[in-house]
């Protein structure tokens, strides 16, 4: 690699000896009464990072989805020669790690990379390029396998009643929705979770790609818990609230469509 | 060009036959469907009777011989056929959504949909499911839902495999009436069952296949009294060893 940013060295506390002040029982509670003040007064930091967070990663599923869900659909009722095998590699894919999504993507982005011309590394729009490469596979994987299933049980009678491809593809739509959305959710809780693919081709700069996760290693290793803390408890927060949103939405399909 | 109401029927099958995985599953299948006279198909299982419905029905390409309709159906067009499963597949929408979803299909137009669903539902006794969720009907109440939205697109050939299996005899009698209703309204019969006893309350004759091919097909009577193979005797013997 030629190109190296040298503003990635100061950014990132890579080699650097920071050695966090040992935890005690009363500095631990002491955080986290500050970190619950934190977020009880909305501390405009705070804020700022939860913000570009979600602006990030929902922006990378919705890219994700437009693409990842009519790939998936298709894989599942398409028949050509080599699906099977990309069947298994998108299933392999969904194990991806996020640091090495992060480096692809951070050398396609590089300036001596394929995309450099478009001066995107360590921007927000790099950060969402990331992301929505590492939840591709899985929106697509879990959108095929609901799809195949739902295909194999409902082909036969579409063709009987004579819906063409087009019918047949809304009214499979149409019936996975609930299932197609808590796959979304799932994909939305693994990327705003994630921290290895931000970190590389974002840069966490202050103010700028700094997010939840990326803040929170910062934070950490420079000892600042009390902000470390409170971007936590606001991303368990997230996550939970998807994961209830997931369950509740199954729970309502059970409910109401058998 | 035919146009969609031109008369399906006869249907006739030249040696045809179906290999799937190096095995035979049917072979030299020589058979002329008319109209009028309810076909009943029997035989024992494996037999290949629902591959050659499947076949008939257009769900399966035979993989020799041929298949030929009077005026067949062509791409686009709404089918002139219908079929029943043995289990019903049905969308996860309301039991009117179900049946509104397959007159879209067929091509009717919007403002005749809902009034010609009510009027299928209420002849089956589902007038009241209207707005149910169609996956959490009973069994027999699912199957008679998938009667009333084969009936109600009118086919002139309608296919059913076994659909009474699995249902309490109260409601094999109400799908057998239902069937019964729609053969006097002229449409052409052809049903699979394992059940003998209905194979006569609704049969006119009765199709008796035997290991991949037509072993015999005669009118019912004749068929239950004097079995003119020795496979159907035999079959009819141990479904009914009390005979
Ligand atoms: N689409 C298919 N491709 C390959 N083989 C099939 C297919 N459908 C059925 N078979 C096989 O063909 C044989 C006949 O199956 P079929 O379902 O027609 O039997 P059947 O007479 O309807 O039996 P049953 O009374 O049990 O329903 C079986 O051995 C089955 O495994
Ligand atoms: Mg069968």
């Amino acid at each position: 690699m030629r190109h190296r940013p040298r503003s990635l060295c100061k950014i990132l506390p890579i080699g650097q000896p920071l050695r966090p002040p040992p935890a005690t029982v009363n500095t631990l509670s002491l955080a986290f009464g500050e970190a619950w003040a934190m977020i009880a007064r909305a501390d405009p930091k705070l804020l700022e990072i939860v913000a570009l967070s979600l602006r990030v990663s929902l922006s990378a599923v919705v890219v994700a989805t437009l693409l990842a869900l009519p790939f998936g659909a298709a894989l599942a009722v398409a028949r050509f020669r080599g699906r099977d095998a990309l069947v298994v590699v998108l299933n392999a894919l969904l194990g991806l790690p996020a640091v090495v999504v992060g480096l692809a993507v951070y050398l396609l982005l590089s300036r001596a990379g394929p995309l450099g011309a478009l001066g995107i590394l360590f921007t927000p729009a790099a950060m969402v390029i990331a992301q929505a490469v590492l939840i591709f596979p899985l929106i697509a994987a879990l959108a095929r396998q609901s799809v195949a299933d739902a295909w194999r049980e409902y082909a036969e009678q579409l063709h009987s009643l004579g819906a063409g491809p087009l019918a047949s593809a809304f009214a499979l739509l149409h019936d996975l929705r609930f299932s197609l959305v808590t796959i979304v959710l799932a994909a939305f809780g693994r990327a705003i979770a994630e921290v290895g693919a931000v970190m590389i081709v974002g840069g966490n700069i202050d103010g700028f790609t700094r997010v939840m996760t990326t803040a929170i290693a910062l934070e950490t290793s420079k000892g600042d818990l009390p902000l470390a803390l409170g971007l936590g408890l606001v991303l368990l927060a997230i996550v939970l609230a998807l994961n209830v949103g997931a369950h509740l939405m199954k729970e309502r399909a059970q409910r109401h469509h058998g | 060009m035919a146009d969609a109401s031109a008369p399906l029927l006869p249907l006739v099958l030249e040696n045809v036959g179906f290999a799937a995985g190096g095995r035979t599953i049917l072979a030299g299948i020589d058979l002329r469907i008319e109209p009028g006279p309810r076909t009943v198909i029997i035989g024992p299982n494996g037999a290949g009777k629902s591959v050659l419905m499947r076949i008939m029905h257009g769900l399966l390409a035979p993989t020799s011989g041929t298949l030929r309709w009077a005026n067949p159906e062509r791409r686009g067009e709404p089918r002139r056929q219908a079929m029943v499963f043995q289990r019903p597949v049905l969308l996860r929408r309301s039991v009117l959504g179900n049946l509104l979803f397959a007159l879209a299909v067929a091509g009717v137009r919007s403002h005749e949909r809902e009034a010609r669903a009510r009027a299928a539902l209420d002849r089956v006794g589902l007038g009241t499911f209207a707005d149910r969720p169609a996956r959490v009907l009973s069994g027999g109440e699912q199957q008679r839902l998938a009667l009333a939205r084969a009936r109600m697109l009118r086919p002139q050939v309608l296919f059913l495999d076994e659909p009474t299996a699995n249902l309490d005899p109260g409601a094999t009698r109400e799908i057998e009436s239902v069937v019964q209703s729609i053969h006097d309204s002229g449409t052409k019969i052809v049903m699979i069952t394992h059940n003998l006893g209905q194979a006569r309350r609704l049969g006119d004759e009765i199709l008796f296949v035997d290991r991949g091919r037509i072993a015999e097909r005669s009118d019912v009577d004749r068929f239950f009294r004097h079995p003119a193979t020795a496979e159907a005797d035999a079959f009819l013997k141990g479904e009914l060893p009390w005979h």
